[in-house]
């Protein structure tokens, strides 16, 4: 059994994304002998060189054939199985979006699809390689479970709940190596159930993904400024927490959503249309990619320019207020 | 199952009825048509293989050492169904509500209850993926007695994707995969070669690492023949059809790949299929 102690969680953020979900492959294939892991050409990439040597006949390289890859993924589930299938979260979504709409989501078929380096973290390599718009896309599609982990702990309780459940998900995964932590110790993991990290009374983050830590590092400058934040993890983007959303409504006077996305179809996009159909007038300042493509860039030099550092949100919620 | 000198008349007549009852269900979908010349195109293909050969239990349909039918070109399911009905899996009687609201017969496959429809289809490209996945899965599973038939169009591997699939059920040795090509030569805009020339069509499944065997996919001894094969590798049946085969006005003619009936060409379609009779 895995254990979240606190050494591991530091070796988890250490590895990054990729290193956390090669963990929890490893954790699913000694506790679940259907699980399958599926990959693009990505083996070493997305951290699943240990499970190819534990586990060789368990892993499919179905070489740069996303499409393919797809459409084999659901033939195993259909059969009973599980696959965990992973590669670059643009060409796992967008490059083969019919595969994912027609399998996944019209014939329902329990593939867990795992989007690698989302958002900036392959920013280096041009927005070829980033995915700014995959939320958007997963979130328009019928019967796909969406979630976006905050750091590497929960990356991999998610691929673990994932396996768990008999719907169809996808796992976005955002952050750079070294991912910051968010948990410092063991909690309570709900697909569909956002997570309150800190309770404040004048503004509440609804943070999804890498920028529940960006949300935490703005508040503490906040609190400096006499403001006190709510930081809430959005960590599922669908089913979403309606609840949570209206609770954080009635508490505080505004409501920021911060995303690594597009403003456009994401995180900000879902809480309006829970807020707009509940005929709530609160303002909601969206922290995220304005609409654009981004040049080949570090991952610290994206973040800035696209105004997701934790200065830059302080000044614009302060703006706001 | 019968031997198989004692099923291809069998067959025969099973296509007959299966042609009749496309004609009937064409008609009954009124002016909104349906796809005729590629369902006509399959028609012993399909009773080859619902008649003579299929590994299904209608009263089990979850039968772990079924077959696997999946029909990639899913536009013609106007075909299949009538085949199912060959088969005792569903009854004649439903075919009438062929693309009728709330049927269970659509105009494409869908999981929708319908028993030995293993996925949906419509959009092409994607089936062979689908039987490569699955016979990974009976592989795993040590289930060597399934087969898994996937019916393909020859305007559907103008798909990249079919290629991606083609090319990992070669690598992975999925000798339980059987890819029924139904080459009719004709898709939406005309003939194959003038839309986008794949030739040499053929070459290209061997090239690919597959067993191959080229037919006339409506000689029915010829098709059983095919469904004997047995190998290492995974299996291609490269079908020569005639499109809208058996109906002298639609034979080769593009323009039946969608259409519908008027009462006089209707009568005419049933009087010609039933001469041939």
């Amino acid at each position: 059994m895995i254990e979240y102690n606190k050494r591991n969680i530091r070796t988890w953020s250490l590895l990054g994304p990729s290193g956390a979900h090669g963990t929890a492959a490893i954790e699913l294939a000694e506790t679940n002998p259907n699980v399958l892991m599926l990959t693009a050409d990505l083996c070493f990439f997305s951290g699943l060189e240990r499970f190819k040597s534990a586990f060789p006949d368990r892993l499919y390289n179905f070489g740069i054939a996303e499409q393919n890859m797809i459409g084999a993924a659901a033939g195993l589930a259909k059969e009973g199985f599980i696959p965990v299938v992973n590669t670059y979260a643009s060409f796992c979504t967008s490059r083969c979006a019919d595969q994912v709409r027609v399998n996944m989501s019209y014939m329902k078929l329990p593939v867990k699809l795992i989007g690698l380096t989302a958002g900036y973290a392959a920013g280096v390599l041009g927005a070829t390689h980033m995915s700014v718009e995959d939320l958007a896309f997963m979130r328009a599609l019928p019967n796909i479970t969406v979630i976006s982990p905050a750091d590497c702990t929960e990356i991999i309780k998610a691929v673990i709940a994932s396996a768990e459940t008999p719907d169809p998900t996808y796992i976005r995964l955002t952050g750079p190596q070294n991912t910051p932590i968010v948990y410092k110790e063991d909690y309570d993991f709900q697909i569909g159930k956002a997570v309150t990290i800190q309770e404040g009374e004048d503004v509440c983050i609804i943070a999804t993904g890498s920028m529940v830590y960006h949300a935490m590092q703005t508040a503490k400058l906040l609190e400096t400024e006499g403001i006190s934040c709510t930081v809430l993890n959005m960590h599922t983007i669908k089913p979403l927490d309606v609840d949570a959303i209206m609770e954080a409504n009635e508490k505080h006077k505004l409501l920021v959503t911060a995303e690594e996305h597009n403003i456009i179809g994401g995180l900000y996009s879902a809480v309006s249309e829970v807020l707009c159909r509940g005929g709530i007038h609160t303002p909601v300042l969206p922290i995220g990619i304005n609409d654009f493509f981004a040049h080949s860039g570090s991952y610290p030099y994206q973040m800035r320019e696209s105004g997701l550092s934790a200065d830059l949100m302080k000044e614009e919620i302060i703006k706001k207020l | 199952m019968p031997k198989e000198d004692n099923i291809i008349k069998p067959c025969e007549e099973a296509a007959k009825r299966i042609r009749r009852n496309i004609v009937q269900m064409t008609y009954g979908t009124g002016n909104a048509g349906a796809h005729l010349g590629g369902s006509l195109s399959m028609v012993e293909l399909l009773a080859g293989l619902y008649v003579g050969n299929i590994r299904f239990d209608p009263e089990n349909a979850e039968w772990e050492e079924r077959d696997r039918v999946i029909l990639s070109k899913g536009h013609a399911a106007m075909a299949l169904y009538p085949a199912m009905a060959e088969a005792g899996i569903i009854e004649e009687k439903e075919l009438s509500t062929f693309k009728k609201d709330g049927s269970r017969l659509g105009g494409h496959p869908s999981l929708n209850g319908l028993p030995g429809i293993e996925f949906a289809s419509g959009s092409l490209g994607q089936g062979l993926s689908l039987g490569v996945g699955t016979c990974l899965a009976l592989k795993r599973k040590r289930n060597t007695a399934s087969r898994v038939f996937v019916f393909l169009g020859d305007g559907e591997c103008d798909e990249g994707s079919v290629w991606e699939a083609a090319a990992s059920a070669a690598h992975y040795g999925l000798n339980q995969l059987v890819a029924v090509v139904d080459i009719n030569s004709i898709q939406y805009d005309g003939y194959t070669d003038d839309v986008l020339n794949m030739s040499p069509f053929e070459n290209k499944w061997r090239d690919f690492g597959w067993d191959a065997s080229v037919i006339d996919g409506h000689n029915v001894a010829e098709i059983l023949n095919a469904y004997k094969h047995k190998g290492d590798k995974p299996f291609a049946i490269l079908a020569h059809t005639v499109k809208g085969k058996g109906i002298s006005f639609m034979e080769d003619n593009w323009k039946y790949h969608n259409a519908s009936l008027t009462e006089e060409l209707y009568k005419q379609a049933l009087e010609e299929l039933e001469a041939a009779i």
